[in-house]
Protein backbone atom coordinates (compact mmCIF):
# COMPACT_ATOMS: atom_id res chain seq x y z
CA UNK A 1 0.00 0.00 0.00
CA UNK A 2 1.32 3.63 -0.99
CA UNK A 3 1.83 5.78 1.79
CA UNK A 4 2.99 8.97 -0.08
CA UNK A 5 2.42 10.42 -3.78
CA UNK A 6 6.60 9.43 -4.15
CA UNK A 7 5.86 5.98 -3.55
CA UNK A 8 2.69 5.97 -5.58
CA UNK A 9 5.21 7.63 -8.81
CA UNK A 10 7.50 4.48 -7.76
CA UNK A 11 5.39 2.08 -8.10
CA UNK A 12 3.74 2.96 -11.37
CA UNK A 13 7.14 3.41 -12.91
CA UNK A 14 8.54 0.36 -11.06
CA UNK A 15 5.47 -2.18 -12.79
CA UNK A 16 5.50 0.43 -16.17
CA UNK A 17 1.97 1.01 -15.31
CA UNK A 18 -0.68 4.51 -14.55
CA UNK A 19 -0.88 5.57 -11.40
CA UNK A 20 -4.86 4.41 -11.80
CA UNK A 21 -3.87 0.92 -12.43
CA UNK A 22 -1.63 0.74 -9.18
CA UNK A 23 -5.15 2.66 -7.12
CA UNK A 24 -7.37 -0.28 -9.10
CA UNK A 25 -4.57 -2.90 -8.10
CA UNK A 26 -4.82 -1.65 -4.47
CA UNK A 27 -8.80 -1.80 -4.10
CA UNK A 28 -8.58 -4.98 -5.48
CA UNK A 29 -6.39 -6.50 -2.78
CA UNK A 30 -8.09 -3.89 -0.09
CA UNK A 31 -11.66 -4.51 -0.66
CA UNK A 32 -11.68 -8.45 -1.69
CA UNK A 33 -13.85 -7.41 -5.01
CA UNK A 34 -13.20 -8.87 -8.35
CA UNK A 35 -11.01 -6.43 -10.86
CA UNK A 36 -14.60 -6.17 -12.56
CA UNK A 37 -16.13 -5.65 -9.90
CA UNK A 38 -14.24 -2.69 -8.36
CA UNK A 39 -14.25 -0.84 -12.43
CA UNK A 40 -18.16 -1.66 -12.15
CA UNK A 41 -18.91 0.38 -8.85
CA UNK A 42 -16.47 3.68 -10.14
CA UNK A 43 -18.69 3.14 -13.34
CA UNK A 44 -21.90 3.68 -11.56
CA UNK A 45 -20.25 6.79 -9.44
CA UNK A 46 -19.01 8.10 -13.30
CA UNK A 47 -22.60 8.02 -14.33
CA UNK A 48 -23.78 9.95 -11.45
CA UNK A 49 -21.48 12.68 -12.04
CA UNK A 50 -22.61 12.63 -15.88
CA UNK A 51 -26.31 12.90 -14.23
CA UNK A 52 -25.43 16.07 -11.99
CA UNK A 53 -23.46 17.82 -14.73
CA UNK A 54 -26.64 17.15 -17.38
CA UNK A 55 -28.83 18.23 -14.65
CA UNK A 56 -27.03 21.21 -13.59
CA UNK A 57 -26.36 22.55 -17.64
CA UNK A 58 -30.07 22.24 -17.78
CA UNK A 59 -30.72 24.57 -14.96
CA UNK A 60 -31.40 24.35 -11.48
CA UNK A 61 -32.01 26.48 -8.48
CA UNK A 62 -31.12 25.51 -4.46
CA UNK A 63 -33.82 25.92 -2.10
CA UNK A 64 -32.63 29.11 -0.41
CA UNK A 65 -32.43 30.69 -3.95
CA UNK A 66 -28.61 31.88 -3.03
CA UNK A 67 -26.97 29.75 -5.55
CA UNK A 68 -28.31 28.18 -9.47
CA UNK A 69 -28.29 29.29 -12.89
CA UNK A 70 -24.79 30.14 -13.20
CA UNK A 71 -23.50 26.94 -15.19
CA UNK A 72 -26.56 27.76 -17.93
CA UNK A 73 -24.66 31.49 -18.26
CA UNK A 74 -21.33 30.15 -18.80
CA UNK A 75 -22.50 27.68 -21.49
CA UNK A 76 -24.30 30.59 -22.94
CA UNK A 77 -21.07 33.32 -23.03
CA UNK A 78 -19.14 30.03 -24.65
CA UNK A 79 -21.95 29.26 -27.30
CA UNK A 80 -21.35 33.44 -28.31
CA UNK A 81 -18.12 33.00 -29.00
CA UNK A 82 -16.89 36.16 -26.95
CA UNK A 83 -14.92 34.29 -24.59
CA UNK A 84 -11.34 35.36 -23.42
CA UNK A 85 -10.21 32.40 -21.86
CA UNK A 86 -10.36 28.61 -23.32
CA UNK A 87 -13.31 26.80 -24.17
CA UNK A 88 -12.18 23.66 -22.22
CA UNK A 89 -11.23 26.05 -19.40
CA UNK A 90 -14.39 27.42 -19.41
CA UNK A 91 -16.50 24.24 -20.02
CA UNK A 92 -14.84 22.88 -16.95
CA UNK A 93 -15.78 26.06 -14.98
CA UNK A 94 -19.62 25.26 -16.10
CA UNK A 95 -19.57 22.06 -15.80
CA UNK A 96 -17.81 22.06 -12.03
CA UNK A 97 -20.89 24.95 -11.18
CA UNK A 98 -23.03 22.62 -12.61
CA UNK A 99 -22.38 19.81 -10.33
CA UNK A 100 -21.93 22.10 -6.98
CA UNK A 101 -25.07 24.08 -7.91
CA UNK A 102 -27.39 20.51 -8.15
CA UNK A 103 -25.38 19.70 -4.51
CA UNK A 104 -26.29 22.74 -2.88
CA UNK A 105 -29.91 21.82 -4.55
CA UNK A 106 -29.71 18.76 -2.35
CA UNK A 107 -29.72 16.84 -5.48
CA UNK A 108 -27.57 13.30 -5.93
CA UNK A 109 -24.04 14.32 -6.53
CA UNK A 110 -21.09 11.65 -5.75
CA UNK A 111 -18.31 13.25 -3.05
CA UNK A 112 -15.15 13.59 -5.10
CA UNK A 113 -13.57 13.97 -2.74
CA UNK A 114 -16.67 15.76 -0.59
CA UNK A 115 -20.05 17.11 -1.70
CA UNK A 116 -18.63 20.85 -1.14
CA UNK A 117 -15.90 20.37 -3.61
CA UNK A 118 -17.80 17.31 -6.04
CA UNK A 119 -17.81 19.66 -8.89
CA UNK A 120 -14.06 20.12 -9.78
CA UNK A 121 -13.23 16.34 -10.35
CA UNK A 122 -16.14 15.57 -13.20
CA UNK A 123 -16.04 19.30 -14.35
CA UNK A 124 -12.59 18.94 -15.95
CA UNK A 125 -12.86 15.16 -16.87
CA UNK A 126 -15.98 16.20 -19.08
CA UNK A 127 -14.51 19.14 -20.31
CA UNK A 128 -10.85 17.88 -21.14
CA UNK A 129 -13.44 14.64 -22.75
CA UNK A 130 -14.16 16.99 -25.73
CA UNK A 131 -10.43 17.25 -26.71
CA UNK A 132 -8.90 14.04 -25.86
CA UNK A 133 -12.17 11.84 -26.68
CA UNK A 134 -11.17 8.81 -23.87
CA UNK A 135 -12.67 5.55 -24.36
CA UNK A 136 -15.12 5.18 -20.89
CA UNK A 137 -12.71 2.86 -19.65
CA UNK A 138 -10.11 6.02 -19.54
CA UNK A 139 -12.76 8.02 -17.77
CA UNK A 140 -13.39 5.19 -15.15
CA UNK A 141 -9.06 5.31 -14.79
CA UNK A 142 -9.35 8.83 -14.61
CA UNK A 143 -11.01 8.65 -11.48
CA UNK A 144 -8.60 5.98 -10.17
CA UNK A 145 -6.11 8.23 -10.70
CA UNK A 146 -7.63 11.40 -8.73
CA UNK A 147 -8.45 8.92 -6.00
CA UNK A 148 -4.83 7.85 -5.92
CA UNK A 149 -3.96 11.40 -5.13
CA UNK A 150 -6.77 12.20 -3.01
CA UNK A 151 -5.64 8.95 -1.41
CA UNK A 152 -2.40 10.03 0.22
CA UNK A 153 -4.33 13.47 1.04
CA UNK A 154 -6.98 12.45 3.60
CA UNK A 155 -4.26 10.21 5.11
CA UNK A 156 -1.64 12.51 5.15
CA UNK A 157 -3.29 15.66 5.43
CA UNK A 158 -6.86 16.13 5.56
CA UNK A 159 -10.29 16.19 2.99
CA UNK A 160 -12.12 18.66 6.06
CA UNK A 161 -12.90 21.70 5.58
CA UNK A 162 -13.86 21.31 9.28
CA UNK A 163 -10.20 20.12 10.26
CA UNK A 164 -8.69 21.96 7.31
CA UNK A 165 -10.32 24.72 5.28
CA UNK A 166 -11.53 25.18 2.10
CA UNK A 167 -7.71 24.10 0.92
CA UNK A 168 -8.42 20.56 2.17
CA UNK A 169 -11.56 20.18 0.43
CA UNK A 170 -11.53 22.52 -2.88
CA UNK A 171 -7.42 22.51 -2.99
CA UNK A 172 -7.52 18.46 -2.53
CA UNK A 173 -10.05 17.94 -5.29
CA UNK A 174 -8.09 20.41 -7.73
CA UNK A 175 -4.90 18.60 -6.64
CA UNK A 176 -6.81 15.03 -7.70
CA UNK A 177 -8.23 16.55 -11.17
CA UNK A 178 -4.91 18.43 -12.00
CA UNK A 179 -2.78 14.96 -11.70
CA UNK A 180 -5.66 12.75 -13.38
CA UNK A 181 -5.66 15.20 -16.53
CA UNK A 182 -2.10 14.69 -16.67
CA UNK A 183 -2.54 10.50 -16.75
CA UNK A 184 -5.10 11.03 -19.33
CA UNK A 185 -3.36 13.33 -21.54
CA UNK A 186 -0.75 10.76 -21.67
CA UNK A 187 1.97 12.47 -19.03
CA UNK A 188 3.78 10.46 -16.87
CA UNK A 189 3.59 9.76 -13.79
CA UNK A 190 5.81 12.15 -12.31
CA UNK A 191 4.39 15.18 -14.49
CA UNK A 192 0.89 14.12 -12.42
CA UNK A 193 2.70 14.70 -9.38
CA UNK A 194 3.89 17.89 -9.98
CA UNK A 195 0.78 19.14 -11.79
CA UNK A 196 -1.13 18.50 -7.94
CA UNK A 197 2.11 19.80 -6.42
CA UNK A 198 1.62 23.28 -8.88
CA UNK A 199 -2.16 23.21 -8.08
CA UNK A 200 -2.42 22.42 -4.34
CA UNK A 201 0.17 25.49 -3.75
CA UNK A 202 -2.14 27.84 -5.22
CA UNK A 203 -4.48 26.58 -3.30
CA UNK A 204 -2.72 26.85 0.25
CA UNK A 205 -4.56 28.90 2.97
CA UNK A 206 -7.89 28.75 1.31
CA UNK A 207 -10.36 28.99 3.88
CA UNK A 208 -13.73 27.37 4.48
CA UNK A 209 -16.39 30.10 5.25
CA UNK A 210 -19.69 29.25 4.39
CA UNK A 211 -22.59 31.69 4.51
CA UNK A 212 -25.31 30.43 6.80
CA UNK A 213 -23.26 27.36 6.93
CA UNK A 214 -24.61 26.37 3.43
CA UNK A 215 -22.74 24.96 0.80
CA UNK A 216 -23.74 27.70 -1.56
CA UNK A 217 -21.85 30.69 -1.31
CA UNK A 218 -18.42 30.70 -1.80
CA UNK A 219 -17.97 27.17 -2.40
CA UNK A 220 -20.33 27.08 -5.96
CA UNK A 221 -17.68 29.87 -6.96
CA UNK A 222 -14.74 28.15 -5.44
CA UNK A 223 -15.44 24.36 -7.38
CA UNK A 224 -15.16 26.66 -10.99
CA UNK A 225 -11.65 28.37 -10.01
CA UNK A 226 -10.78 24.99 -8.58
CA UNK A 227 -11.38 23.36 -12.39
CA UNK A 228 -9.35 26.05 -14.08
CA UNK A 229 -6.36 25.97 -11.36
CA UNK A 230 -6.27 22.09 -12.25
CA UNK A 231 -6.63 22.63 -15.99
CA UNK A 232 -4.05 25.06 -16.01
CA UNK A 233 -1.58 23.57 -13.85
CA UNK A 234 -1.98 20.36 -15.42
CA UNK A 235 -0.83 22.21 -19.02
CA UNK A 236 2.10 23.76 -16.78
CA UNK A 237 2.98 20.35 -15.87
CA UNK A 238 3.01 18.63 -19.27
CA UNK A 239 4.72 21.50 -20.64
CA UNK A 240 7.41 20.48 -18.57
CA UNK A 241 7.25 22.86 -15.44
CA UNK A 242 8.07 21.23 -12.46
CA UNK A 243 7.31 22.37 -8.73
CA UNK A 244 10.72 23.35 -6.97
CA UNK A 245 8.75 21.62 -3.28
CA UNK A 246 8.03 18.36 -3.56
CA UNK A 247 4.37 16.98 -3.89
CA UNK A 248 4.42 15.51 -0.38
CA UNK A 249 6.34 18.64 1.38
CA UNK A 250 2.68 20.70 -0.18
CA UNK A 251 0.67 18.12 1.52
CA UNK A 252 2.65 18.44 4.67
CA UNK A 253 2.22 22.35 4.55
CA UNK A 254 -1.01 22.28 4.23
CA UNK A 255 -1.85 19.92 7.05
CA UNK A 256 0.00 21.96 9.22
CA UNK A 257 -1.47 25.38 7.55
CA UNK A 258 -4.64 23.89 8.43
CA UNK A 259 -3.71 22.97 11.78
CA UNK A 260 -3.43 26.31 12.60
CA UNK A 261 -6.47 28.05 11.15
CA UNK A 262 -9.02 29.49 13.45
CA UNK A 263 -11.86 27.66 14.21
CA UNK A 264 -13.79 30.70 12.68
CA UNK A 265 -12.79 29.87 9.27
CA UNK A 266 -13.18 25.80 9.20
CA UNK A 267 -16.96 25.80 8.40
CA UNK A 268 -18.37 27.17 11.54
CA UNK A 269 -20.09 30.17 9.94
CA UNK A 270 -18.01 32.51 11.69
CA UNK A 271 -15.68 34.12 10.09
CA UNK A 272 -14.64 35.24 6.35
CA UNK A 273 -17.48 36.00 4.02
CA UNK A 274 -19.81 34.35 6.68
CA UNK A 275 -18.66 36.71 8.40
CA UNK A 276 -19.66 39.62 5.93
CA UNK A 277 -21.98 42.36 6.69
CA UNK A 278 -23.94 40.69 3.36
CA UNK A 279 -23.15 37.28 4.63
CA UNK A 280 -24.50 37.91 7.85
CA UNK A 281 -28.11 39.82 6.01
CA UNK A 282 -28.41 36.58 4.20
CA UNK A 283 -28.01 34.44 7.12
CA UNK A 284 -30.69 36.18 9.13
CA UNK A 285 -33.26 36.35 5.75
CA UNK A 286 -32.87 32.13 5.35
CA UNK A 287 -32.78 31.11 8.54
CA UNK A 288 -34.34 34.26 10.99
CA UNK A 289 -32.52 34.65 14.05
CA UNK A 290 -31.79 31.11 15.59
CA UNK A 291 -34.89 29.26 14.22
CA UNK A 292 -34.92 26.53 12.30
CA UNK A 293 -38.67 26.27 11.09
CA UNK A 294 -38.17 28.25 7.94
CA UNK A 295 -35.82 26.06 6.85
CA UNK A 296 -37.68 23.03 7.91
CA UNK A 297 -40.69 24.45 5.55
CA UNK A 298 -38.08 25.28 2.70
CA UNK A 299 -37.50 21.22 3.31
CA UNK A 300 -40.92 19.95 3.32
CA UNK A 301 -42.03 22.26 0.25
CA UNK B 1 -4.57 4.64 7.59
CA UNK B 2 -8.12 6.15 8.03
CA UNK B 3 -8.91 6.35 4.47
CA UNK B 4 -8.63 2.24 2.86
CA UNK B 5 -10.41 2.91 0.03
CA UNK B 6 -10.58 4.96 -3.63
CA UNK B 7 -14.37 4.91 -2.82
CA UNK B 8 -13.88 6.85 0.00
CA UNK B 9 -12.51 9.55 -2.28
CA UNK B 10 -14.29 9.41 -5.48
CA UNK B 11 -17.78 9.00 -2.99
CA UNK B 12 -20.07 7.89 -1.56
CA UNK B 13 -22.95 8.83 -4.14
CA UNK B 14 -24.96 10.82 -1.97
CA UNK B 15 -28.28 13.80 -1.52
CA UNK B 16 -26.09 17.09 -1.25
CA UNK B 17 -25.03 19.17 0.21
CA UNK B 18 -22.18 18.48 2.39
CA UNK B 19 -20.45 14.84 2.37
CA UNK B 20 -19.08 15.48 6.54
CA UNK B 21 -22.15 17.23 7.23
CA UNK B 22 -24.87 15.42 5.45
CA UNK B 23 -23.78 12.07 4.46
CA UNK B 24 -21.26 11.40 7.26
CA UNK B 25 -24.09 12.28 9.83
CA UNK B 26 -26.46 9.87 7.83
CA UNK B 27 -23.91 7.05 7.91
CA UNK B 28 -23.71 8.09 11.31
CA UNK B 29 -27.02 8.13 12.48
CA UNK B 30 -27.15 4.61 10.59
CA UNK B 31 -24.99 2.84 12.89
CA UNK B 32 -26.86 3.89 15.69
CA UNK B 33 -29.72 2.56 14.51
CA UNK B 34 -28.09 -0.50 13.30
CA UNK B 35 -26.59 -0.81 17.03
CA UNK B 36 -29.93 -0.43 18.09
CA UNK B 37 -31.89 -2.68 16.31
CA UNK B 38 -35.14 -1.50 15.73
CA UNK B 39 -37.42 2.25 15.72
CA UNK B 40 -36.77 4.13 18.33
CA UNK B 41 -39.54 6.49 19.79
CA UNK B 42 -37.56 8.79 20.86
CA UNK B 43 -34.05 10.63 20.06
CA UNK B 44 -32.20 13.33 21.78
CA UNK B 45 -29.48 14.51 19.14
CA UNK B 46 -26.36 16.47 20.89
CA UNK B 47 -23.91 18.61 18.02
CA UNK B 48 -20.75 20.04 18.67
CA UNK B 49 -18.70 22.00 16.77
CA UNK B 50 -18.70 22.54 13.32
CA UNK B 51 -22.01 20.51 13.41
CA UNK B 52 -23.60 22.98 15.63
CA UNK B 53 -22.33 26.15 14.12
CA UNK B 54 -24.20 24.70 10.51
CA UNK B 55 -26.28 21.67 10.99
CA UNK B 56 -29.16 23.99 9.84
CA UNK B 57 -27.37 25.05 5.98
CA UNK B 58 -25.65 21.69 5.54
CA UNK B 59 -28.78 19.83 6.84
CA UNK B 60 -27.02 17.36 9.73
CA UNK B 61 -30.40 17.54 11.49
CA UNK B 62 -32.64 15.70 8.56
CA UNK B 63 -29.59 13.75 7.43
CA UNK B 64 -29.08 11.96 11.37
CA UNK B 65 -32.81 11.76 11.36
CA UNK B 66 -32.45 10.27 7.83
CA UNK B 67 -29.94 7.47 9.12
CA UNK B 68 -32.01 6.39 12.37
CA UNK B 69 -34.43 5.94 9.78
CA UNK B 70 -32.54 3.48 7.77
CA UNK B 71 -32.32 5.99 4.63
CA UNK B 72 -29.16 5.51 2.75
CA UNK B 73 -26.93 8.18 1.97
CA UNK B 74 -28.48 8.73 -1.59
CA UNK B 75 -32.13 8.39 -0.90
CA UNK B 76 -34.28 11.39 -2.37
CA UNK B 77 -36.44 10.87 1.06
CA UNK B 78 -33.91 12.10 3.18
CA UNK B 79 -34.29 16.17 2.91
CA UNK B 80 -38.20 15.05 4.22
CA UNK B 81 -36.91 12.71 7.00
CA UNK B 82 -38.10 15.12 9.82
CA UNK B 83 -41.76 14.64 8.51
CA UNK B 84 -41.16 11.33 7.92
CA UNK B 85 -40.00 10.39 11.62
CA UNK B 86 -42.90 12.28 13.04
CA UNK B 87 -45.42 10.36 11.04
CA UNK B 88 -43.76 7.25 12.31
CA UNK B 89 -43.60 8.52 15.81
CA UNK B 90 -40.56 9.25 16.07
CA UNK B 91 -39.34 12.08 17.88
CA UNK B 92 -36.70 13.75 17.50
CA UNK B 93 -34.73 16.48 20.07
CA UNK B 94 -31.91 18.68 18.57
CA UNK B 95 -29.63 20.44 21.18
CA UNK B 96 -26.36 22.98 19.88
CA UNK B 97 -23.94 22.08 22.50
CA UNK B 98 -21.18 24.58 23.80
CA UNK B 99 -18.34 22.00 24.67
CA UNK B 100 -15.85 21.64 22.79
CA UNK B 101 -14.56 18.00 21.27
CA UNK B 102 -11.69 16.77 19.94
CA UNK B 103 -12.87 16.91 16.56
CA UNK B 104 -14.98 19.75 15.01
CA UNK B 105 -17.21 17.45 13.95
CA UNK B 106 -19.00 15.75 16.84
CA UNK B 107 -22.40 14.24 17.37
CA UNK B 108 -23.63 12.25 20.75
CA UNK B 109 -26.68 10.60 19.85
CA UNK B 110 -29.18 9.40 22.53
CA UNK B 111 -31.98 7.07 21.48
CA UNK B 112 -34.81 5.55 23.38
CA UNK B 113 -37.90 2.75 22.71
CA UNK B 114 -39.52 0.24 24.87
CA UNK B 115 -37.06 -0.40 28.32
CA UNK B 116 -34.33 0.25 25.48
CA UNK B 117 -31.38 2.88 25.50
CA UNK B 118 -28.33 3.44 23.69
CA UNK B 119 -26.20 6.71 23.94
CA UNK B 120 -23.30 6.99 21.06
CA UNK B 121 -20.61 8.97 20.11
CA UNK B 122 -19.89 9.67 16.53
CA UNK B 123 -17.15 12.07 14.60
CA UNK B 124 -17.14 12.67 10.96
CA UNK B 125 -13.54 12.98 10.17
CA UNK B 126 -14.54 14.34 5.86
CA UNK B 127 -15.78 13.07 2.62
CA UNK B 128 -18.58 10.98 4.06
CA UNK B 129 -16.09 8.99 6.00
CA UNK B 130 -16.91 8.42 9.99
CA UNK B 131 -15.63 6.92 13.09
CA UNK B 132 -18.10 5.64 16.40
CA UNK B 133 -16.01 6.37 19.20
CA UNK B 134 -18.14 5.74 21.98
CA UNK B 135 -21.12 3.57 22.92
CA UNK B 136 -22.82 3.88 26.22
CA UNK B 137 -19.70 4.95 27.80
CA UNK B 138 -17.33 2.70 26.09
CA UNK B 139 -14.17 3.90 23.91
CA UNK B 140 -14.06 1.91 20.84
CA UNK B 141 -13.41 2.66 17.14
CA UNK B 142 -15.86 1.56 14.73
CA UNK B 143 -15.90 2.62 11.16
CA UNK B 144 -19.09 1.32 10.03
CA UNK B 145 -17.38 0.18 6.95
CA UNK B 146 -16.75 -3.54 7.66
CA UNK B 147 -19.49 -5.59 9.14
CA UNK B 148 -18.76 -6.38 13.13
CA UNK B 149 -19.96 -8.06 16.09
CA UNK B 150 -20.15 -6.38 19.29
CA UNK B 151 -20.16 -8.67 22.06
CA UNK B 152 -21.29 -6.80 25.73
CA UNK B 153 -20.00 -9.64 28.32
CA UNK B 154 -18.83 -9.33 32.07
CA UNK B 155 -15.37 -8.79 32.65
CA UNK B 156 -13.97 -12.86 32.95
CA UNK B 157 -10.67 -14.26 32.24
CA UNK B 158 -11.11 -16.37 28.62
CA UNK B 159 -14.10 -14.92 27.49
CA UNK B 160 -12.11 -13.73 24.39
CA UNK B 161 -10.30 -16.68 23.62
CA UNK B 162 -14.29 -18.39 23.81
CA UNK B 163 -15.42 -15.49 21.32
CA UNK B 164 -12.60 -15.87 18.69
CA UNK B 165 -12.72 -19.68 19.00
CA UNK B 166 -16.06 -19.53 17.63
CA UNK B 167 -15.17 -17.20 14.91
CA UNK B 168 -12.08 -19.52 13.80
CA UNK B 169 -14.69 -22.02 14.05
CA UNK B 170 -16.96 -20.74 11.16
CA UNK B 171 -13.81 -19.98 9.46
CA UNK B 172 -14.02 -15.93 10.27
CA UNK B 173 -11.07 -13.38 9.73
CA UNK B 174 -10.25 -10.71 12.15
CA UNK B 175 -9.92 -7.54 10.60
CA UNK B 176 -10.28 -5.45 13.58
CA UNK B 177 -10.78 -6.04 17.17
CA UNK B 178 -10.54 -4.03 20.58
CA UNK B 179 -12.10 -4.64 24.21
CA UNK B 180 -13.18 -1.79 26.40
CA UNK B 181 -14.61 -2.35 30.23
CA UNK B 182 -15.99 0.06 32.90
CA UNK B 183 -13.94 -0.88 35.76
CA UNK B 184 -12.54 -4.72 35.96
CA UNK B 185 -14.68 -7.38 36.64
CA UNK B 186 -17.77 -5.25 35.37
CA UNK B 187 -19.40 -5.13 32.13
CA UNK B 188 -17.10 -5.05 29.15
CA UNK B 189 -17.25 -4.41 25.56
CA UNK B 190 -15.38 -6.34 22.67
CA UNK B 191 -15.51 -5.33 19.05
CA UNK B 192 -15.14 -7.05 16.26
CA UNK B 193 -14.51 -6.21 12.67
CA UNK B 194 -14.59 -9.17 10.53
CA UNK B 195 -13.88 -9.88 6.47
CA UNK B 196 -16.58 -12.16 5.74
CA UNK B 197 -20.73 -12.00 6.01
CA UNK B 198 -21.56 -13.06 9.71
CA UNK B 199 -24.24 -15.60 9.54
CA UNK B 200 -26.93 -16.12 11.80
CA UNK B 201 -25.51 -19.00 13.48
CA UNK B 202 -22.51 -17.77 14.47
CA UNK B 203 -24.53 -14.78 16.40
CA UNK B 204 -26.10 -17.62 18.25
CA UNK B 205 -23.64 -20.00 19.45
CA UNK B 206 -21.78 -16.83 20.44
CA UNK B 207 -25.18 -15.65 22.46
CA UNK B 208 -25.16 -18.84 24.17
CA UNK B 209 -21.52 -18.36 25.60
CA UNK B 210 -20.90 -18.34 29.21
CA UNK B 211 -20.75 -13.88 30.37
CA UNK B 212 -22.52 -12.95 27.46
CA UNK B 213 -24.85 -10.94 27.88
CA UNK B 214 -25.64 -9.50 24.30
CA UNK B 215 -24.46 -9.91 20.94
CA UNK B 216 -24.69 -6.66 18.17
CA UNK B 217 -24.22 -7.76 14.25
CA UNK B 218 -23.68 -5.23 11.95
CA UNK B 219 -23.85 -5.63 8.51
CA UNK B 220 -21.60 -3.48 5.79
Amino acid sequence: MFRNVAELVQLAETNQVKIAEIMIRQEIEVSGLTREEVIAKMDKNLTVMEQAVERGLNGVHSHTGLTGGDAVLIQNYIKSGKALGGTVLLDAVSKAVATNEVNAAMGVICATPTAGSAGVVPGTLFAVKEKLLPTREEMIEFLFTAAAFGFVVANNASISGAAGGCQAEVGSASGMAAAAIVELAGGSAQQAAEAMAITLKNMLGLVCDPVAGLVEVPCVKRNAMGASNAITAADMALAGVTSRIPCDEVIHAMFLIGQSMPSSLRETAEGGLAATPTGRRLEQEIFGSGNTVKLKNLIRS
Amino acid sequence: MKYRSAFDIIGPVMIGPSSSHTAGAARIGRVARTLFGKLPTKAIISLYGSFAKTYKGHGTDFAIVAGLLDLDTFDERMPKSLAIAKDLGLEVVFQAEEAVTDHPNTVKINLYGGDDELELVGISIGGGTIEITELNSFPLKLSGEHPAILVVHQDRFGIISAVTSVLSKYQINIGHMEVSRLDKGEMALMVIEVDQKIEDMVIEELSNLANVSKIIRMAE
